[in-house]
């Protein structure tokens, strides 16, 4: 724990000279129901740095996921802009890879081995079947799945259907991964295990990711820096550190006041928002 | 802090408290047993193809048993042993085999030339929303209309040629393979979709790569009706138009045979029919299906 603290207080500085590599700028999003026009967010602007493992954090239907969306260039911002490296993201591509919540993310007609192949063929990462076979089985045993990888994606249990995707994901060494409540669907001990493995991959090449979830103890755990983000529609209401924090700070005094100060700041809004409604009623 | 116990506390169960305990060692040996092989008789009943054979030969059986129990009138219904043996002949000594390929070649012709069509209109369906329009259009406008009923029109339009079979097969394959592809496409997950855009699929590549793959167990379904639909058509349209072109076929044999009150030959037109059904699913959709869907764990 003492190394983790030392470790990113010594990056501090690099940091604050390096340039952030995606900058998320006073963005709207909207989307069209068939009766409503849905605002999910509303001017949320936050930049991330190399290296950032960023969560964005808040309740359903502060339109996280839909941010990640945006990110990721499935839906264009109705204001404000999304840039990566400077570039304006105007569609999905190879360069922000996507790992979903769903176990079905996973493609059933092709093996483990075969589906990061198919990511590093068609995201144009690699040229030969020889060397995206190399990078598939290297991401394989990263995760720790050597042995399945000629296995069907249907054979596999949730947890490793995730880390599947987790594999695909960073053999494309995106310059953000983005995560999408990728351990919601799992039970709590594969969770555990999940993300303790994905802090391990992280210290292994410190890769960019964004990562959302609804759990204020798994933000804590995993992400360096915190987005609080309050519903309807989302708005930013903190961005807080969290790199000293992992798991074994759970249940301690330090983990446990940063969390109940996240967990007061988010439910402050349901009691006023309990408080309107009687009265709006009456 | 004591929760409030409801109404008549007597009545609850009591928790029972027991002494807890630990295993250290768990014995290894035992967990060679957890998987054992199937008995011969098991393995036997568990090949597809002898399920299959059974009830196969329970139908013949009992065809057989009531024609001879009952001593029906063969020219009402023949025994089976007639019709397969008048089958036999008629394949090897007389010209049913030609007959029989005459009908296969403009099948053959008929439904591939249904299914380009609808790979093209499926296409089409899936680059703009117009496409997709007409293909729903056009399925709920062309799917019922019986083949049948449009082939006065075809022999109006392209005289009593094999050209006419082929315009009344392709309209029997193309609406129903059309329908199922494109509700099959409809119906592919968001996420793969996403993960397809997400790796830079676009376009074609994106329909072949993402979307065909997805979308298999219904192509294959439609790929069946639409099989079933084109020998229907087929037969039918010649029992109505007889002999075309001189030589006619399979359902020209069924016509002719029928008209002579020659029952045993009638049954040996149908079992061509029925025996090119059984092989079809059976060997030719059943491979496929193995191979791909029942692999990939989408088709049980």
């Amino acid at each position: 724990m003492a190394e983790r603290n030392g470790s990113a207080a010594g990056k501090k500085p690099a940091a604050a000279a390096t340039q952030p590599i995606l900058k998320v700028d006073g963005v709207t999003l909207q989307y069209k129901t068939k009766e409503h026009l849905i605002t999910a967010t509303y001017r949320v602007g936050f930049d991330v740095y190399p290296a950032d493992r960023f969560v964005l954090l808040g309740p359903s239907g502060c339109g996280k996921s839909t941010l990640l969306k945006g990110i990721a260039g499935y839906m264009k911002p109705v204001e404000g802009a999304i840039r990566l490296k400077g570039r304006e993201i105007s569609e999905p591509g190879p360069d922000r890879v996507m790992v979903f919540q769903e176990f079905d993310q996973l493609l059933p007609w092709k093996t483990v081995k075969q589906n990061i192949i198919f990511a590093l063929h068609n995201g144009g990462k690699t040229d030969t079947v020889a060397e995206a076979e190399e990078i598939a089985m290297e991401y394989i045993q990263k995760v720790k799945l050597t042995g399945f990888e000629d296995t069907f994606p249907h054979m596999l249990s949730g947890g490793m259907k995730q880390r599947v995707a987790i594999a695909r994901g960073m053999a494309m060494e995106p310059d953000v991964l983005l995560m999408d409540e990728p351990f919601a669907a799992l039970d709590a001990l594969t969770r555990l295990q999940m993300q303790k493995e994905l802090l391990q991959l992280w210290e292994d090449t410190h890769f960019t990711v964004l990562f959302v979830t609804h759990s204020i103890e798994e933000a804590l755990i995993v992400g360096s820096r915190i987005l609080v983000l309050s519903p309807h529609p989302g708005q930013v209401k903190a961005e807080l550190n969290a790199h000293h924090l992992n798991h074994d700070n759970v249940g301690d005094k330090k983990f446990a006041k940063v969390q109940q100060h996240i967990h007061d700041m988010l439910f402050a809004d349901r009691i006023l928002e309990e408080d309107v409604k009687p009265g709006a009623r009456g | 802090m004591s929760i409030k116990p409801p109404a008549g506390k007597g009545l609850l169960p009591k928790l029972v408290i027991r002494p807890e305990y630990e295993v250290s060692d768990i014995a290894q040996a035992q967990i060679s047993d957890v998987a054992h092989k199937l008995s011969l008789a098991e393995r036997i009943w568990n090949i597809n193809g002898v399920r299959k054979a059974v009830i196969l030969l329970a139908l013949v059986a009992a065809w057989q048993a009531y024609t001879v129990g009952f001593d029906v009138e063969p020219l009402m219904l023949p025994s089976f042993s007639i019709s397969f043996m008048r089958l036999y002949n008629d394949l090897f000594y007389s010209d049913l085999i030609y007959k029989v390929w005459f009908s296969v070649k403009v099948l053959l012709i008929g439904y591939s030339a249904g299914l380009v069509l609808a790979a093209l209109l499926i296409l089409w369906a899936t680059a703009t929303r117009f496409g997709s329009d007409f293909i729903a259009m056009a399925t709920a406008m062309f799917n019922p209309l019986p083949a049948i009923a449009l082939l006065p029109l075809a022999m109006l339009w392209f005289g009593l040629g094999t050209a006419s079979l082929v315009f009344v097969l392709i309209h029997s394959v193309l609406w129903a393979v059309a329908l199922s592809t494109h509700s099959g496409f409809e119906n592919v997950s968001p996420t793969l979709r996403m993960i397809g855009r997400n790796y830079g699929l676009r376009g074609i590549f994106y329909v072949l790569k993402i979307l065909v793959p997805a979308a298999l167990p219904s192509i294959l379904a439609g790929m069946k009706i639409g099989w079933a639909f084109a020998w229907r058509t087929l037969i039918g349209a010649e029992l109505v138009f007889g002999a075309s072109s001189g030589s006619g076929g399979l359902g020209w044999y069924i016509f002719e045979s029928s008209q002579n009150i020659d029952t045993d030959a009638v049954f040996a037109g149908l079992f061509t029919v029925i025996l090119f059904g059984i092989v079809v699913e059976n060997v030719v959709f059943r491979n496929i299906e193995l191979r791909t869907v029942n692999r990939w764990g989408m088709q049980q």
